[in-house]
């Protein structure tokens, strides 16, 4: 097959394995966020590559402070908790001025946070120029894990991807364990009646968005382990986000942990096999053909229609 | 006049607004500025196609399109195929390895022309293709998706990565469409040279009449029984099936009708500009291009026109000007005709016209109008009335 022997075909899923894993945790982070926003508030939220870009940008300018200081080999801890809670608190804001006064009209939100999105992309360029910039690693995540003389395995990616996994199984634990997330998805199935029972509906809205936006900015930070940041960032994977979290079933967790795992690893082995805009075609043409044919998703809910 | 005319300009009030456009776009523009810059403004009006098919699709139907680039960029593409072959004739290009093909294409190896490109060779049968493919592909894809009754926010996101799609497709197969440059040096039709100002004028009154052609066909369209069913439709569409009607086909119809508008505004952007490339496929013109439409007030189809002008002519100004402000200014735009001016120019003009006796005459202000002076509480009940309300039951079901 394409002039690889079957040992060579065997490395090279392996290694395409794993930078799709490494993308699959961008990606699952990314989703996380936008699907508890869209399939929880079904708000589309387009800025949500901004708020990953936020992250990234938090984790740069903290690694510089770190190299000045010498605190490089941990300061990384620091930036997914900074990345998150300024994230956070954007999107709180955000929330509070913008977003709450569109939840009848869904589509306008759309629109909305399409010009937000502008509006960052600008912010950042001003503060932070046009050029890409990228964090200081700690010496302990460079180099790479080899378990054969053939495979490489880079150490950033097997970090991210247990940081994504840990992000994950926080999501869950508050969506489905919590007395917060408890309130999130009474809200969700009948809003009139969890206010009715004395939950404060509102403010839920403002933190279950809030929420989504500041595990865009872990996103973020895991983000930096793996490329550079630039003021478009975030725009690449938007697309590609929404994309995982219509595939996966809007609501559900499952789902958008199955979906951005597919998604990454068609994308990543094809890209190795045809050229990568090819391999990202292929990906999304099979997406949307299967959504055509399977509009609520592969996990979604039963409904009746 | 007869009724039937009458009611297909809207009134007396339509007409006068019909007259107000047709004298901006046909008297006031060529007159008032030079032929670099009116044929800029036309380019800006093959937008207003885009924006027009918008207006039926989304603003009446409630159906948001975020892929109306892949419809734009077909007629487009297919305009600049038909003009590309008509440049590598043979002779201008026999210093290539293979003469008689497009440059592009040599560049890449390419030794004979796609079987794709062939229909190109003719006129009649490039126009029938810009008809009838762009309608066909989104009969394709309304079909997919209607029949199933997908609609809404899905919709958006799935027209979104058909534009995505297209528009990797286009840059990565360079050979085939001229990549990331996508087609250029595009000089004639049918042996008559484009680029001259005689010509650039034809170009741009075809382009007014055509537009005109459009408008008059979408209030033919929405004064009609149809038209009636397509505002039930957007506002409730539940009721429209319980009532017998069969809403699929009506979606379907009205997205191939306005992927049909979007790609005669792609042809001529072609023919104005000269030239065609992915940027205007993709997800971000499809995105700008539904800003113009809001901005010009989504239910209004003359509006459509004024909003597209209105922020094209922002954009070139401030681009020009204060190339760090314009994606601010941009940004602050949509959000602020999202939250406080949901049924954009056409809605201000609605609210203050009444107010100015001699109206009549005065249309012509809606570009340049926007009044800052809209309270808080107008905002918000403004915001109330819901106009772009989709079912999102559709979507969910």
């Amino acid at each position: 097959m394409f002039g690889y022997s079957m040992a060579d075909i065997g490395n090279i899923m392996v290694m395409q394995g794993f930078s799709g894993l490494s993308m699959f945790t961008v990606l699952l982070l990314m989703a996380l966020g936008l699907a508890i926003i869209f399939g929880q508030m079904g708000v589309i939220n387009m800025a949500h590559g901004e708020f990953m870009t936020i992250g990234a940008y938090t984790t740069v300018m903290l690694s510089k402070v770190a190299t000045t200081y010498g605190f490089v080999n941990y300061y990384f801890v620091f930036a997914i908790i900074l990345a998150f809670i300024l994230a956070f608190a954007l999107g709180y804001f955000i929330e509070f001025i913008m977003i709450r006064h569109l939840y009848k009209r869904p589509l306008d939100t759309l629109l909305a946070t399409w010009g937000l999105s502008l509006v960052m992309q600008q912010s950042f360029r001003s503060t932070f120029g046009a050029k890409e910039v990228s964090a200081e690693l700690p010496e302990w995540m460079l180099g790479s894990f080899k378990p054969t003389p053939d495979i490489d395995i880079p150490i950033n990616g097997v970090f991210v991807m247990i940081l994504a996994l840990l992000v994950t199984a926080g999501v869950y634990m508050f969506m489905y364990r919590s007395r917060w997330g408890l309130r999130v998805r009474a809200t969700v199935q009948n809003r009139v009646m969890a206010g009715a029972v004395g939950i404060n509906t509102q403010k839920v809205d403002r933190v279950t968005f809030a929420l989504g936006c500041g595990i865009a900015g872990i996103a973020g930070a895991a983000f930096t382990t793996i490329a550079s940041t630039g003021p478009t960032t975030g725009t690449l994977y938007i697309v590609d986000s929404f994309m995982v979290v219509v595939f996966g079933g809007a609501a559900s967790l499952m789902g958008t942990i199955a979906s951005a795992f597919g998604i990454a690893q068609a994308q990543s082995i094809l890209q190795f096999f045809m050229t990568s805009s090819m391999g990202k075609v292929s990906t999304l043409l099979v997406i949307v053909g299967i959504l055509m044919m399977k509009p609520e998703g592969l996990f979604a809910s039963k409904l009746r229609k | 006049m007869n009724t039937s005319l009458s009611k297909l300009v809207g009134g007396k009030e339509g007409l006068v607004g019909l007259a107000v456009l047709a004298a901006i776009i046909f008297v006031v523009l060529p007159l008032g500025v030079d032929i670099f810059r009116l044929n800029l403004v036309g380019k800006y009006l093959t937008y207003a196609f885009v924006a027009v098919s918008l207006v039926l699709l989304w603003g009446n139907g409630g159906i948001l399109s975020l892929g109306q680039g892949i419809f734009f960029g077909l007629g487009g593409y297919g305009m600049a195929m038909f003009m590309k072959l008509e440049a590598s004739d043979p002779i201008t290009t026999k210093i290539q390895t293979t003469p008689g093909i497009p440059d592009f294409m040599d560049w890449n190896q390419i030794t004979s022309l796609p079987w794709f490109w062939e229909p190109f060779k003719s006129l009649p049968l490039t126009i029938l293709i810009i008809l009838t493919i762009p309608a066909l592909f989104a009969y394709l894809i309304g079909f997919a998706m209607f029949k199933r009754r997908v609609g809404g926010v899905y919709f958006a996101i799935i027209t979104q990565a058909i534009a995505l799609i297209l528009s990797i497709l286009i840059v990565g197969q360079q050979g085939f469409t001229g990549g990331v440059n996508g087609i250029t040096d595009l000089k004639t039709v049918w042996g008559w040279d484009t680029r001259n100002d005689s010509a650039k004028y034809i170009l741009y009154y075809l382009n007014g009449f055509l537009l005109f052609g459009a408008i008059l066909l979408s209030k033919y369209v929405l004064n009609s029984k149809f038209g009636m069913l397509l505002l039930a439709m957007r506002d409730k569409e539940e009721r429209v099936r319980f009532s017998g009607y069969d809403v699929s086909n009506f979606k379907i119809f009205i997205f191939c009708l306005a992927a049909m508008i979007s790609a005669v505004g792609g042809a001529m952007f072609t023919l104005q500009v000269g030239f065609m490339s992915p940027s205007f496929v993709g997800i971000v013109p499809s995105i700008e291009m539904v800003i113009f439409c809001a901005v010009g007030g989504r239910a209004s189809l003359i509006g459509a026109v004024y909003g597209t002008l209105f922020v094209n002519f922002g954009k070139t100004f401030f681009s020009e000007s204060y190339p760090e402000l314009w994606l601010f200014i941009m940004g602050g735009l949509f959000i602020a005709v999202v939250m406080f001016f949901p049924d954009g120019l056409a809605g201000i003009w609605a609210k203050y016209s009444h107010k100015l006796n001699f109206f009549k005459k005065k249309s012509s202000v809606i570009v340049a109008e926007m009044p800052s002076d809209i309270t808080k509480k107008d905002a918000d009940k403004k915001m109330a009335n819901d106009i772009g309300v989709t079912n999102i039951e559709g979507a969910k079901a």
